[in-house]
């Protein structure tokens, strides 16, 4: 056991934990942050996805010991208010159906139009094929991002 | 999101749905005596002793509360029950909310979400109740203004006096209406009059499942609960021998390990359990434990040695015979015009994104649970007599699914996690890792399907169907393994038994030690590949369109709409040359839906989808967006099942064990979905489920009308035909 200062949505814990125990179960766990979620543990599906400095992660994959220092941003602070473009087109597009996937999809949607503000069919398939949606809402989730995209821009 | 805590007296319903002052509360219940459903105020049914079903009940605010005695996993019952409350009792849908309610087989009846039921079990009750309300609403407002109750209308939360256009709103008139007795009649709208049912109305759930907020089973905690996962036998039936935890125990956090039972079917499965006060130290103890196990007297299977059996039962003509009419036999050997084929499905697993997990507290001769739940009901009586405990005793809390596709309907997780928590005497949260969910079953049993038939004048003259597989209904001990498979024709059209002449279903059973059960759509999700895939075979056979050789057999007007539905939304007349089409329809839950997928080769010559078209006859229907997603969600699943995943077994054991080879469809491999909903006045059949059965014999149809290469194995390779 090690103290680690993690710093989730701008605030910082410090926590007490195996140095290999990945941050999902830091974030789930011991932060008590409950809206990522744990998939399959070997970053096969992206429903565990935070943003670590800025870019899409597999929680499950980054020992708390990697993730210790840096800016990690989770499902719950994208928004205070479901404000966040992509939270809102996601309900416009009424996507979730089951919704434990969806904080994945939608955090790496986030930074998908980080990247690219007005993607193609193409580009959505290339972000978004690393993450598994067992109630098939894949055709919504492509919808909602192309209007995320027009309320970003 | 708030569950109750039980017995749910009226007090504490009101306190729990913020309801203040005196209160409106209307419930029904099936008096013994008749059939048909009575309302009563909650008070009355208190002072009778009477348990209701269910209940809503309006304060003098204004607001409505219900109680939602199904489970939420993503299929929508949180959105449509509300509207159709809202629709009779004329109030805006945001006065309406919902509370979960507890798993109470006495008050709710079956409260299993199962077989595409919450809706198509409920709805006229819950309009019945509505209107109930609705009209002492009325009556009490015409008492208060001295006028005639038929000069008097309700809309959005007020009573409106239609000469004087006086007002007074539901939270001015609960007082008085609740002294008023229940109606004996109501009129009920006219589907045509609807302004909140049948409108795509945005779900209730959907913002807290943008923001994390969500409560799933995986998320509750309780204060002091520790968490356990369990090392299961791989082949399912063989017994702990011994374990050496001495490596278990060095790791910080683990406080218990012990053997623990899992009941699957009424046998007991055995595991050894790793307490910890994580779930990264209950996981990391788990990893240096060692168990052998007793595997001895029961056969390990695999996969081939499954199918080999299954034909060999097919081929020996072991049949137990399940609905027949004329002579299949004799029609069919003097026939000139013959098809033969056999189909295969695999087994599968349910693997719903949120992992099997369940909470468990035992103490002082009570026991509460939380978890993803599909069945409440059933884990009551199961746990109830199990911990031998009285009924009301046992609390069964509902959080929201991360899925549920039939697996969140078996009581063993639950079960496993009581066992544990009364072995340690403190609340325990059993998590199941990914591999657990992908590997333990119980799954959807694998099938051969042995279909014969003739054609003459253009027409089908015989048919046959064979099916080989396990039976779901007869894994207990004891079971009469002698009964045929009712569900044998599940998934078939009813008016094909009319308009076949000479026809034959039955099965030939399969014995293994391998847990299967319900998974999205049950037996129609395989029977539906085989039916469709041979109807289209005779079509063939008897030189027809197959969408007009379908048309021929389905007599009755409400498939003959449907087909046409599906020849117009898709340009089935006006399709092109270079392009496969393949139509398929199904029938189960009471739904009936056709399908038609389109096909053409990519630049590299490969097959691929461009479009699935589905026309869903439901019925009467609440709300059609949730329908559309259900029915999207329905046809994923199903491209799943026939071209990326199933499960194996060697030596007893599943091969695939997470997603890396358990391959799950995603974004890229899922085509545009265009669903159309039939607007009718039949009675109101299942959602979540119909959509699945006729996606994959449309899509094998359309690939045979594309290449000639017909596909009877499932799961196939699309980049490969």
């Amino acid at each position: 056991m090690a103290a680690f200062t993690l710093k989730i949505n701008n605030t910082t814990h410090t926590v007490e934990a195996d140095p290999t125990m990945p941050l999902l179960w830091a974030i789930r766990d011991i932060v008590g942050l409950t809206g990522t979620k744990y998939g399959c543990g070997i970053a096969q599906c992206g429903a565990c996805t935070v943003h670590m400095n800025g870019a899409p992660v597999r929680s499950c994959s980054i020992p708390v010991k990697v993730a210790a220092g840096k800016e990690i941003t989770t499902i719950e602070g994208l928004s205070e208010d479901n404000s966040h473009p992509v939270q809102l087109a996601w309900i416009k597009e009424q996507v979730p159906q089951c919704g434990y996937c969806q904080s994945g999809q939608i955090m790496a949607a986030v930074a998908l139009l980080k990247r690219i503000p007005h993607p193609t069919d193409k580009d959505i398939d290339a972000a978004m094929n690393g993450h598994i949606c067992r109630c098939g809402t894949y055709q919504r989730i492509r919808q909602a991002i192309k209007t995320a995209a027009q309320l970003t821009h | 999101m708030e569950t109750v805590k039980q017995p749910l007296s009226r007090r504490d319903f009101l306190k729990l749905g913020g309801l203040t002052g005196a209160a409106l509360s209307l419930g029904f219940y099936f008096p013994a005596s008749g059939k048909e459903m009575e309302v009563l105020k909650t008070e009355t049914a208190e002072n009778l002793g009477i348990d209701l079903n269910a209940w809503i009940s309006i304060d003098t605010s204004g607001k409505v509360t219900i109680t939602n005695h199904r489970a939420e996993m993503g299929q929508g019952s949180f959105q449509s029950v509300p509207q159709i409350i809202a629709e009779e009792l004329e109030v805006n849908l945001d006065q309406v909310s919902i509370i979960f309610a507890q798993g109470n087989q006495a008050k709710y009846g079956s409260q299993i979400t199962g077989g595409s039921s919450t809706i198509r079990g409920s709805y006229k009750r819950l309009l019945h109740l509505s209107a109930s309300a609705r009209e002492m609403l009325i009556e009490a407002a015409a008492k208060q203004w001295s006028v005639a109750k038929s000069e008097c209308f309700a809309e959005n939360g007020f009573v409106v006096h239609k000469p004087s256009g006086k007002k007074l709103s539901y939270g001015n008139l609960v007082a008085e209406a609740s002294k008023l007795t229940p109606p004996k009649e109501v009129k009920l709208k006219d589907p045509k009059d609807y302004t909140i049912i049948r409108k795509p109305l945005p779900r209730q759930d959907t913002p807290s499942k943008v923001n994390g907020k969500a409560i799933f089973g995986l998320d509750k905690k309780l204060p002091g609960m520790l968490y356990a996962v369990v090392e299961r036998n791989p082949r399912f039936v063989g017994k702990v021998k011994s374990f050496d935890d001495s490596e278990t125990k060095k790791i910080a956090g683990v406080k218990h390990v012990f053997k623990v039972n899992r009941e699957v079917f009424d046998n007991m499965f055995e595991g050894v359990a790793v307490v910890a006060d994580t779930l990264w130290a209950a996981m990391q103890g788990r990893k240096v434990l060692k168990v052998e196990w007793d595997d001895s007297g029961f056969e390990h299977h695999s996969t081939d040695q499954l199918y080999a059996k299954m034909k060999d039962h097919l081929q020996k003509g072991d049949l137990i015979s399940y609905k027949t009419m004329g002579n299949f036999s004799a029609a069919f050997a003097k026939a000139e015009k013959k098809v033969e084929a056999l189909y295969e499905t695999p087994y599968e697993s349910h693997s719903c994104m949120e992992p099997l997990n369940c909470i468990a507290d035992v103490k002082d001769g009570e026991c509460t649970i939380w978890g993803p739940i599909q069945g409440p009901d059933w884990i009551q009586g199961d746990i109830a007599k199990a911990l031998n405990l009285p009924m009301e005793k046992v609390t069964v809390n509902m959080t929201f699914l991360g899925g549920g596709f039939g697996r969140k309907a078996f009581t063993d997780y639950p079960y496993e996690a009581v066992m544990i928590s009364k072995q340690i005497k403190a609340p325990v949260q059993v998590v199941w890792t990914r591999e657990d969910d992908t590997t333990m079953g119980p799954f959807r049993p694998g099938m051969v399907y042995q279909c014969k038939g003739a054609v003459a004048d253009g027409r089908i003259a015989a048919f046959e169907t064979r099916i080989a597989g396990q039976n779901m209904d007869t894994q207990n001990p004891g079971a009469d393994k002698s009964v045929y498979n009712g569900s044998d024709t599940e998934g078939f059209l009813e008016p094909y038994f009319n308009s076949i002449p000479h026809y034959s279903f039955g099965d030939t059973p399969l014995e293994s030690p391998i847990p299967v059960m319900w998974w999205r759509s049950v037996y129609a999700s395989t029977n539906g590949f085989a039916f469709e895939s041979f109807i289209d075979e005779l079509a063939l056979a008897a030189a027809k369109d197959p969408l007009d050789f379908r048309r021929q057999h389905l007599g009755n007007p409400r498939y003959q709409d449907l087909i046409t539905k599906l020849e117009e939304v898709s340009g089935w007349k006006s399709r092109g040359k270079n392009s496969g089409y393949g139509v398929a329809i199904t029938e189960c839950f009471s739904s009936i839906v056709g399908e038609v997928v389109k096909v053409s080769k990519n630049s590299e010559g490969k097959v691929k989808i461009d479009k699935v078209w589905a026309v869903m006859d439901c019925g009467w229907y609440v709300n059609p967006d949730i329908i559309r997603a259900q029915v999207e969600g329905s046809i994923v699943m199903a491209l799943g099942a026939a071209t990326k995943h199933a499960t194996h077994f060697a030596d007893g054991k599943a091969v695939e064990k997470n997603f890396n080879e358990y391959k799950m469809p995603r974004i890229g491999d899922t085509p545009e979905i265009e669903v159309h909903i039939v607007d009718n006045d039949e009675k109101a059949g299942g959602v979540g489920e119909p959509g699945l059965p006729p996606f994959t014999p449309a899509l094998t149809n359309a690939i045979f009308d594309l290449t000639g290469k017909r596909i009877r194995v499932l799961p196939f390779n699309l980049e490969e035909v």
